[in-house]
């Protein structure tokens, strides 16, 4: 890995130019680095390319597009310096009312036997909206009472978690139409992930709100100051963070053709720590999409090699643990130094 | 030299001291990058007396209290107690050798009680070695009634008032049976019932031999009990005098005696129809009674000593913290500012402060620093924001201010503070403000971009731009105003024009 980081560092030393590289390069080398480790070992014990299998490649980023889109909509908030710890039980939410109402006409188990033969648009948009509600509760919370993040979206992830599980006592929810389950189906969430990422990206970049995320993240009384409406300003990141989160409830439920109380667990953490491997800062006012797409990407690399080489599957949380402390200690000492500079 | 745990040892054995003195600092020389907060301060202590301190904001006295209770080290200089020179490296130090300070901000635990928060660090332990709570109580019973303090020593501090926090803070001074004690405006949250309470007690410490170093800004305390009293200018050790031997004309005179040594660009701008006028304004518990008029292309200065409400004043009016009383009206409409926004929209602009709290934007670069505030209303087409059109007026913007930085990206973190301050200007000229509210412009920042940031006040004032300037540095405000409004804990004590204020006049009517 060493040598090829320092090739793509290299440019930084150039003398004229004295813009410094994005950060996103840094973990893009650690992307290029997992990976070539991977291909190095599948021809070393399986005999066979990792990267060269087009197939693979695909599951791979298809494994991650759900946690991708949770991760997009936890950036922005992170970026605020916020957190958001309830996408993966929103993500159930959204699932499981979706799901029911884009059962099968004529299943004779479905949950609502008169809502059966719905077009796609109502159980998609039902999804969305439960999804965007809740956001939407985080921020008001936040924004009027005035408690931490955390809290309030530790509410909202128990909460929601529960009121999954209440909505069919439990019970899966299966036999989805077709004219439901295309959005899972193929390379569409893979599309859809790439699209939310492109659209989030410019919006964060481009735009008034993007910019007064960021000047909240980096000093909320600084931005009230000058004269952002500091509070409607969180209540919309928040919203659309829910509304990302419900979006990947509507594509994990057609994937797996089903809606499940226990689908999501844990994706909000999978989500924050994409995020952070992708440079966004937990302090706010720092961070970029193209980071939080890196970051997730690496992720799926590591599923997806150790199931290639066929080692113990356990050995994986042990991984990702090191490299996401290892990622935002890297970020740290970047940062200390910058400012020794 | 002894060492402070020496020294406790020579204390605890009650050997008595022949000095003359408590305390001696000699020669005490302190720099902070890019200021000197003392030069040779000299200090002497008499056992048995209250010597107050004296000096406007930043002339060093809470610098010099702070070196004394090892908060701080001082560059050179050195201290001796009782006659014996003393290092003193950490607060315990200085507690260990008999120093006791109160300081000015509070430092208590909010949710530990009354006698935990007293005698932390000393608790009385029980034969298991766990903290014997009721024994914690009873000393605390005992040290408060002989303080004659009414206060359940079980309760929890956070359900305590500000004032009885601060006598709090006082019996916990007062417990560690030091010689000397350090108050700190002790009395800027007391009411009167409780500042003579304090009196009392302090009378009683200086009966006991004890030396008590007590900083105040206000006169009328000077005199009911301090025995001498020692006057600091810009860092320098003026003069000390029995407090009956001096007036309080002399006092004033003593803080105040320096020459204006700047140059002050003040253009003659044309004076036209008032724009901002305040009346009765106030907010609740901080200030009220607060009238003036602004007119256009006038530099109306507010000034008073830290504390007197001045910067509430000023985030009152441009809607940070909304009124709770009074009117104000612009161009003599009456009008209701609840936010910034609503500030903004009134043609305001406010520079806070704090650089670093309340204006800069650290992480981010110096086009968002400036651009941030303008963008709320312009430069935006459907939600996007029109970067070209934006960078061109940023560029312009900093080559006007002569900000000196590589380009637009660089962080604003990595600029001085000076071109941090004018990248805050500049993001406020972007909204072409008709009131331009100034909380100390010139704070901390090196002389050459002080003068650039005078000259660049004054040309807006000639262009008509209302300035409301707050400073607390005395020749700036009698440099730049037309008209100068003082305050006094959180009231207007008088409103001076350019040619009767002097620095003496103004200093009466802040410290009253």
């Amino acid at each position: 890995m060493e040598p090829l980081s320092n090739t793509l560092a290299a440019p930084d030393r150039k003398p004229k130019r004295q813009r410094r590289l994005p950060t996103e390069f840094g973990i893009l080398a650690v992307l290029i680095g997992i990976a070539l480790l991977f291909e190095a070992l599948g021809w070393g014990i399986r005999g066979q390319s990792f990267l060269g299998n087009q197939q693979r490649l695909l599951v791979m980023i298809l494994q991650v597009s759900v946690v991708g889109l949770i991760a997009i909509g936890v950036t922005q908030v992170i970026i605020t310096g916020g957190i958001d710890l309830s996408s993966g039980s929103v993500l159930a939410v959204s699932a499981m009312v979706a799901a029911s109402l884009a059962q099968e006409p004529g299943y004779a188990r479905a949950v609502f036997p008169s809502l059966s033969g719905l077009p796609f648009i109502v159980p998609a948009l039902c999804g969305l909206v439960i999804g965007a509600l809740a956001g939407f509760i985080n921020g008001s919370l936040i924004a009027i009472t005035a408690i931490p993040p955390f809290i309030a979206t530790l509410g909202m992830m128990v909460t929601a978690r529960s009121v999954a599980q209440v909505y069919t006592r439990g019970q899966p929810i299966s036999m989805l139409a077709e004219n439901y389950t295309w959005i899972g189906s193929g390379a569409v969430p893979v599309v859809i992930f790439l699209v939310t990422a492109v659209i989030f990206h410019i919006a964060l970049r481009y735009t008034r709100y993007g910019k007064f995320t960021y000047a909240i993240g980096a000093n909320p009384q600084a931005a009230r100051v000058s004269g952002i409406n500091v509070n409607r300003h969180i209540m919309l990141v928040y919203t659309l963070a829910g509304l990302l989160s419900g979006l990947a409830g509507l594509v994990t439920s057609a994937r797996a053709q089903s809606g499940q109380s226990s689908m999501g667990l844990g994706y909000e953490l999978d989500a924050i720590a994409a995020a952070v491997i992708g440079g966004v800062s937990l302090a706010g006012g720092a961070g970029r999409i193209t980071g939080t797409v890196i970051g997730t990407l690496i992720l799926g690399v590591m599923t997806s090699g150790f199931t290639f080489i066929g080692i113990d599957s356990y050995i994986q949380g042990i991984v990702k643990g090191i490299i996401i402390v290892a990622a935002v200690v890297a970020d740290q000492y970047r940062q200390r130094r910058r400012r020794k500079v | 030299m002894l060492s402070p745990g020496t020294f406790r040892t020579v204390r605890e054995a009650g050997v008595k001291t022949r000095a003359d003195y408590l305390l001696e600092v000699d020669n005490v020389r302190k720099e902070f990058p890019g200021v000197v907060a003392l030069d040779n301060v000299t200090l002497r202590i008499r056992p048995g007396t209250v010597h107050a301190l004296m000096g406007e904001n930043g002339a060093g006295k809470s610098t010099l209290m702070k070196i004394i209770a090892g908060v701080y080290q001082p560059d050179t200089g050195e201290i001796r107690l009782k006659g014996n020179q003393i290092k003193i490296a950490t607060p315990l130090d200085a507690l260990e050798a008999g120093i006791a300070m109160i300081h000015q901000e509070l430092n208590l635990m909010p949710y530990m009680t009354v006698a935990e928060n007293i005698w932390i660090r000393r608790e009385p332990l029980n034969g298991f070695g766990l903290v014997n709570h009721r024994e914690l109580n009873r000393r605390t019973a005992e040290l408060f009634r002989r303080l004659a303090i009414d206060i359940d020593p079980a309760s929890e501090v956070r359900d305590h008032s500000v004032a009885n926090r601060q006598m709090i803070e006082i019996a916990k001074a007062v417990s560690y049976e030091s010689d000397i004690l350090i108050m700190d405006e002790p009395t800027s949250a007391l009411t009167d019932r409780e500042v003579d309470h304090l009196f009392r007690i302090i009378a009683d410490l200086k009966a006991q031999g004890k030396g008590i170093i007590y900083i105040t800004h206000k006169m009328n305390e000077l005199f009911t009990i301090a025995d001498d009293v020692s006057i600091f200018r810009d860092g320098r050790y003026i003069a000390t005098h029995a407090a009956k031997d001096i007036t309080r004309e002399q006092v004033i005179a003593a803080m105040v005696g320096r020459e204006i040594t700047q140059m002050f660009p003040k253009e003659e701008a044309q004076i036209g129809e008032v724009v901002l006028s305040v009346k009765d304004l106030a907010l609740e518990g901080v200030f009220r009674d607060v009238s003036f008029d602004l007119r256009r292309g006038e530099i109306l200065g507010l000034a008073g000593l830290v504390g007197s409400g001045r910067t509430n004043v000023a985030e009152t009016i441009f809607g940070v913290t909304p009124a709770t009383g009074g009117q104000i009206r612009l161009n003599g409409q009456p009008i209701r500012i609840r936010s910034p926004r609503e500030g903004m929209k009134a043609g305001m602009a406010l520079l806070t402060e704090d650089r670093k709290d309340t204006g800069c934007f650290l992480a981010l670069s110096v086009l968002e620093n400036m651009q941030m505030a303008v963008l709320t209303d312009r430069f935006v087409t459907g939600g996007f924001v029109n970067q070209g059109a934006v960078n061109a007026e940023c560029t312009k913007m900093k080559d006007a201010m002569r900000v000196k930085t590589p380009n637009l990206d660089e962080r604003i973190e990595n600029l001085s503070g000076g071109n941090q301050q004018k990248v805050l200007i500049g993001r406020w000229l972007l909204t072409n403000p008709k009131i331009l509210i100034l909380d100390e412009p010139t704070r901390g920042i090196d002389v050459g971009a002080k003068a650039e940031i005078h000259r660049l006040i004054s040309r807006l004032a000639c262009e008509g731009v209302a300035v409301l300037m707050i400073s607390s540095e005395m020749p700036e405000i009698l440099g730049m105003s037309d008209r100068i409004v003082v305050m006094h804990e959180g009231r207007v004590t008088g409103i001076l024009d350019r040619a009767e204020a002097d620095q003496v006049s103004i200093m009466r009517l802040a410290a009253a």
